[in-house]
């Protein structure tokens, strides 16, 4: 009996050989290798056992909690908005955080009969408040059912976000048609006659297996660099990965066009209002919001509109694209709105804080990590799990000086503004540093970035060596002019040096 | 236009000035592909509009023959003015500019008086024009030009319409050669002299560079006179050991007399040799082609075999047979390896192209619609296909220290193509801003790339017009974007160059052979595109290069995955699609920053030491003041003193560095600047140093830059776009167009008095106090 070639093939888009002659260490390792990557028991999984070799500076299961993110805005916006803990027992939405944003007018009985209205409990809850004031909630569909039953709850919840005479829109993540069979199964959507001050536009987002296979065929010809090139471009067309960035960005901008450009305020909701919806609010952000594109806003939003929002992860992220028997609960959504962040960053390099390889890095620790924070598919079964207690967070490895000044983005100057990324077909590129990293060396760009890196530091030292030399310069020059050195500035002469020096 | 430029033109123009760039454009090259326009006081006094005729035009605008002053946008003779154009973008179709159609003898010039936008389009550069149906609005009218600008306008009346299509369709492409731009361009503004560039490479001098002529290898006169092959240079380089008989003898059994020379030696002795096809047909030989193969066999003793690389697909070089062309029989040429490597003719090339630029041209595209029509187009396919060949060569050549001969049919496209990418791959010196020029003299200029003909110049057959130069140029990006620190350009070389090839504004790419270039006198009679670029060199420059970073072979990765579509190039001026925040300039500004604040630094220590020397040789005079404070100074000073050792030592390490290349360039300015200040300037540091010299020292240099985000037009109110480089004015740190800051001049601020680029206020500034700072 002979050994053989074992073929791992992994999450992150490696596929590793391993030839093992002895047929006994062969079978072992496959089969140890087979039942420790399917793991069913939580605990038995590797954040449990890992231990940090570094002292937690700051806690990352605390630093991003919904009270401090959001403080700011019910503090200023007193009147509008309030934080409730109406879900403090995980009993009005199963996952939702314990607590959640809600208009101010609003009590908590009708924020609980519109919860019953809306499928899973996932009522419709503030995600964001733009500077024009008008704000982006998230919700899942309302459970109207063939009968377009109604709700006079949840219909004053949203109305009561809107001033008088304004109106909002609803996007639907789903098509016309998909919404419109949903009722058949109980959900639906909003009926005009009942929403009179919203406007709903149908902007239809793939989700689930459909994205999955896409990754999977684009992941498959990426893989193969030796077909021709009408071959490859034809297997990236077909795969559909890259309409699905043009159509999720596209969603993303129209949601930001409303909420700053007409300043209306805006409801996103697919059906669960798991997927598509937590793709869309979060891109929209990161588009309008300039703290989203800083290292800290990024893991804030990661935080607020998927981790604590409930997008299930350890679901989502079982099978990946080389896996058999992918089902409808596996989807690479979250690895689709890093692509779209990567798609902007690329448009507006020197907007964010963090490079790409920070996202590489936030794709890969949402696979496999030996940090918590992925695990648990919402907050209630995060808290159930002890994961605070018992694994250590991804965000305290990351906030660590060394560790993040390594992802920090040699470019970066602080952009306040909205940031349009363009949707047309030649402004998306194929996500090359992720998708053809195994397959193409990636080196020569890597060092580009190392040779940016230290132009731009050299550049700030000679900054402060200058400023430094010209204060040391004024202040010999005024002991040059007491003994008498120095000729003292003529009359009528430009500002002194002193001034100049302090400007 | 806004009246402080117009203000300032008439400050700094002397009256009888005939010519300067015009200022406002839409799009990037406008301003180096800019027209000679005289200034005059004439506005209203509009001229007939007579029914165009190319020589009249022409001649009624060069000699200035006309009784009545011209109309004059900007300075240009107008010929036809239309108003109430509208201009069609297809990313902003529901709302068209309106504005006004002018047709000079050199541009047709479109101005939005609301949009301040300003389309100019040099005639040189229109591909096609095209009149399409009539629409209730008037007649549209659809130009695309050789640099991918392509734009519609509809003309209200359909009579104007038809006059500018018939205008157009004679000036866009002369009949005669000697109508080109070139031959009328006459640069006032770029400081260069016409010898300018027409002597920076020789061909004997780059064959030298390879260490040519050796005992292989010499050099042979009998092509002084183009009398062995017209399409060749007059010096070629044979194998020592090819008599006469020979030479003449491959020469007559080569298509065109193309017979196979040297391009390139790799200093392991194997050579990159090139020629047209044999006229072989089915069965003819002939022993000297024979013996010319095995003489440049033999000019490699280390290896028993060669390469003979035949570029076409099998089939058509089987076609060629039946012509009484075809390729070498491997039966009858001793040691020859033959292989084809199947780059398609100029007719599929030319397809491939035109399919592209449809793709790009779609309306709202799907992300599917896009790349379907990229993967039909086959564009990437042949980009690949040439990047492959090259590679075969260039791999040939070095790792199995074999000799190879490339042909294709006449050995002037395909095998330009593969010959110079492949010497590129193997020698690294073809990555910097002079060996790739070098390159393109040899290989494309010197050895007949018809450029006149490929790129249309001139009225002819078009089915010979076919983007050769520009699938090169493709290659090149591909591999910048492969290895971003192995090229010492950037993509704004890469594209002014491509545009000049196709714009005649310079002699350098014009005719078909270096012949033609001589018959035509072109040397004396028009400017150098190389004298041009040197002008320009510090926007050329990429910042991450570096001669460390650059491997001496070139290992491209020719996956599929790694051939991209050329956004920046295809899709130029489709203004919303291209990143918003370019990398490569915002670097360059910071290599800018970081030279200005290192010249700074040396004078600020070098001050510094003066005073702390005087100060502390007045307290040893005094001899009342403890010592305490002295031997701080002195600390202070050795601190100061490395650091300065440090920065000199900093500065001879980095050898070729974009602030060097910078410098040159700007020392080259210099010349014409201040001569003399600069003496005076940096030698009266020892005599008397006054508060007001240190402050107009400080003054002059900005520590800070103005960013360059957000910043949509220049303070001449033209506005940026995707491509117009910003530039910053050292002294003050403002960001400017490239029209508005073409002065430069020392710093008192910078120890070096080396000139660079300041504002217009700021370099008046600097003259005006001139005086105080030299007592």
């Amino acid at each position: 009996m002979q050994g053989g070639s074992l073929i791992i093939k992994c999450k992150d888009f490696r596929i590793i050989q391993l030839d093992i002659s002895n047929p006994d260490k062969f079978l072992k390792v496959a089969t140890t290798v087979e039942n420790l990557s399917s793991l069913d028991e939580p605990t038995k999984l590797y954040p449990f056992f890992y231990r940090p070799m570094f002292p937690i500076l700051e806690d990352g299961w605390t630093a991003f909690r919904p009270e401090t993110e959001y403080s700011q805005l019910v503090t200023s916006q007193a009147d509008e908005w309030r934080i409730s803990y109406i879900n403090k027992d995980f009993s009005v939405c199963a996952t939702y955080p314990s607590a959640v944003v809600v208009p101010k007018s609003v009590d908590d009985d009708t924020i609980i009969a519109a919860a019953n209205f809306r499928e899973g409990g996932r009522f419709p809850v503030l995600s964001y408040r733009h500077d024009t004031g008008s704000v982006l909630m998230r919700s899942s569909q309302p459970m109207t059912g063939p009968s377009s039953k109604r709700c006079k709850e949840d219909e004053r919840l949203i109305n009561s976000v809107l001033g008088p005479g304004k109106r909002g829109y609803i996007i639907d993540t789903r098509t016309q048609t998909l919404a419109q069979t949903a009722k058949s199964r109980g959900g639906g959507f909003e009926v005009e006659m009942y929403y009179p001050q919203w406007r709903r536009i149908n902007k239809p987002i793939d989700r689930h297996q459909g994205l999955l296979d896409s990754l999977a065929k684009l992941v498959e010809a990426c893989n193969d660099t030796t077909a021709s090139t009408d071959k490859w471009l034809s297997r990236l067309e077909s795969s559909n990965w890259m309409s699905h960035i043009k159509d999720t960005l596209n969603c993303a901008c129209l949601v930001a066009q409303c909420l700053d450009q007409e300043g209306a305020s805006v409801l996103v909701h697919g059906s669960e209002g798991l997927d598509a919806t937590l793709l869309v609010t979060s891109l929209a952000q990161v588009i309008l919001n300039p703290d989203c594109r800083t290292v800290r806003g990024l893991e804030a939003l990661v935080e607020r509109e998927w981790l604590q929002a409930g997008y299930p992860f350890p679901i989502r992220h079982r099978k990946s694209c080389y896996s058999t028997g992918r089902t409808k609960a596996h989807a690479p959504t979250f690895l689709l709105f890093l692509d779209c962040v990567g798609q902007i960053h690329q448009q507006f390099p020197c907007s964010f804080e963090f490079r790409t390889s920070f996202l590489i890095m936030l794709f890969e620790h949402s696979y496999c990590s030996q940090f918590g924070t992925f695990l648990g598919t919402c907050e209630a079964e995060r808290a159930g799990m002890k994961l605070a207690e018992q694994t250590v967070s991804l965000w305290s490895y990351l906030n660590r000086p060394d560790i993040l000044q390594s992802f920090l983005n040699p470019m970066y100057d602080p952009n306040n503004r909205v940031i349009w990324p363009s949707v047309a077909p030649m402004s998306l590129s194929l996500w090359s540093e992720l998708f053809l990293r195994w397959v193409v060396d990636q080196t020569p760009q890597q060092k580009a970035w190392e040779t940016i890196t230290s132009l731009r530091e050299k550049d700030k030292e000679l900054r402060l060596k200058a400023t430094r030399l010209r204060r040391q310069l004024a202040d010999l020059e005024k002991e040059a002019v007491e003994a008498g050195i120095l000729v003292p500035a003529s009359a009528g002469a430009p500002p002194t040096s002193e001034a100049v020096a302090d400007a | 236009m806004n009246r402080w430029t117009a203000d300032f033109w008439r400050q700094v123009l002397p009256h009888d000035t005939q010519t300067f760039i015009v200022p406002v454009n839409m799009y990037r090259y406008q301003d180096l592909i800019s027209p000679d326009t005289s200034i005059s006081s004439g506005n209203d006094t509009g001229i007939p509009t007579s029914p165009s005729v190319y020589g009249r035009v022409r001649s009624w605008l060069l000699q200035g023959q006309c009784s009545a002053p011209p109309e004059l946008y900007h300075g240009l003779s107008i010929h036809k003015k239309v108003e109430n154009v509208r201009m069609l973008d297809r990313y902003n179709a529901r709302k068209p500019s309106i504005g006004t159609l002018y047709l000079t003898a050199t541009h047709l010039i479109f101005v939005d008086p609301d949009g301040k936008k300003e389309t100019w389009i040099l005639h040189m550069h229109i591909a096609s024009v095209e009149k399409l149906p009539l629409t209730t609005t008037g007649s549209p009218l659809q130009i695309r030009c050789k640099t991918f600008l392509s734009v519609t306008f509809v003309i209200p009346k359909e009579r104007d319409c038809h006059e500018v299509f018939v205008t157009l369709q004679q000036l866009a492409q002369p009949v005669h050669i000697e109508d080109l731009y070139c031959f009328h361009y006459t640069s006032s503004t770029e400081d260069i002299p016409k010898p300018a560039g027409w002597n920076f490479f020789d061909l004997q001098s780059e064959y030298q560079r390879m260490r040519v002529p050796s005992d292989q290898w010499s050099l042979t006169l009998l092509n002084k006179d183009y009398e062995l092959c017209d399409t060749y240079p007059r010096y070629l380089y044979v194998p020592s050991s090819a008599s006469t008989t020979v030479l003449l003898g491959s020469s007559r059994f080569r298509s065109k007399g193309r017979l196979p020379v040297l391009s390139y030696l790799h200093r392991n002795k194997a050579a990159i040799c090139r020629c047209s096809q044999p006229l072989s047909g089915f069965s003819a030989r002939c022993l000297e082609d024979e013996q010319m193969l095995n003489c440049v066999l033999r000019t490699n003793p280390d290896n028993s075999f060669m390469y003979v690389v035949d570029t076409r697909p099998r089939i058509n070089a089987m076609a060629n047979r039946a012509t009484g062309k075809g390729y070498e029989n491997e039966n009858f040429y001793e040691n020859i390896k033959f292989h084809f490597l199947g780059i398609e003719n100029i007719h599929v090339m030319r397809s491939s192209l035109a399919k592209l630029i449809e793709t790009c041209e779609l309306k709202s595209p799907s992300m599917s619609n896009f790349l379907g029509g990229l993967e039909s187009s086959g564009w990437l396919r042949h980009i690949k296909s040439i990047l492959e060949t090259s590679w075969f060569i260039a791999q040939a050549v070095d790792e199995k220290e074999t000799s190879v001969v490339v042909h294709c049919s006449d050995g002037w496209d395909r095998t330009t193509q593969v010959c110079s990418l492949g010497s590129l791959f193997l020698d690294p010196y073809y990555r910097t801003i002079q060996g790739f020029q070098a390159l393109i003299e040899k290989d494309w200029l010197a050895f007949g790339h018809k450029f006149s003909e490929r790129c249309g110049h001139v009225a002819g057959d078009p089915k010979e017009v076919s983007p050769v130069f520009t699938q090169f140029i493709d290659c090149i990006w591909q591999l910048t974007q492969q290895f971003p620190a192995t090229f010492q350009f950037n993509e704004r070389f890469l594209l002014t160059l491509h545009d000049h090839v196709q714009s005649c504004q310079f002699g350098t790419f014009i005719g078909n052979c270096e012949k033609d270039r001589i018959d035509l006198r072109l040397n004396e009679r028009t400017f150098s595109l190389w004298g041009y670029m040197a002008n320009h060199m510090n926007e050329y420059i990429n910042p991450l290069y570096s001669t460390l970073a650059t491997p001496d072979i070139l290992m491209p990765n020719i996956a599929p995955q790694n051939i991209k579509f050329w956004r920046g190039m295809y899709c130029r001026f489709e203004s919303g699609v291209h990143p918003r925040e370019p990398l490569g300039d915002l670097l360059l500004a910071t290599c800018d920053h970081s030279s200005s604040l290192e010249d700074h630094i040396r004078l600020l220590t070098k001050r510094i030491n003066f005073l702390k020397q005087q100060l502390a040789d007045c307290k040893d005079n005094k001899r009342n003041f403890p010592a305490v404070p002295i031997d701080g100074t002195i600390d202070n000073i050795k601190g100061m003193m490395l650091d300065n050792k440090y920065l000199y030592e900093k500065c001879r390490e980095d050898g070729i560095t974009p602030g060097n290349l910078v410098q040159l360039k700007i020392s080259h300015a210099s010349n014409n600047g201040l001569p003399g200040d600069s003496t005076k300037l940096s030698s009266n540091a020892a005599d008397v140093l006054s508060v007001d010299q240190l402050a107009a020292e400080l003054g002059s240099v900005a520590l800070d830059w103005k960013t360059l985000r957000n910043i949509r037009e220049c303070v001449c109110s033209t506005p940026f776009d995707h491509f117009s480089r910003k530039y910053h004015c050292w002294k003050c740190g403002e960001v400017f167009c490239t029209r508005c800051i073409d002065k430069h001049t020392p710093l008192p601020g910078h120890l070096s008095q080396r000139a660079v680029p300041v504002c217009r206020p700021c370099f008046r500034e600097i003259r005006h106090s001139g005086s105080i700072e030299s007592p």
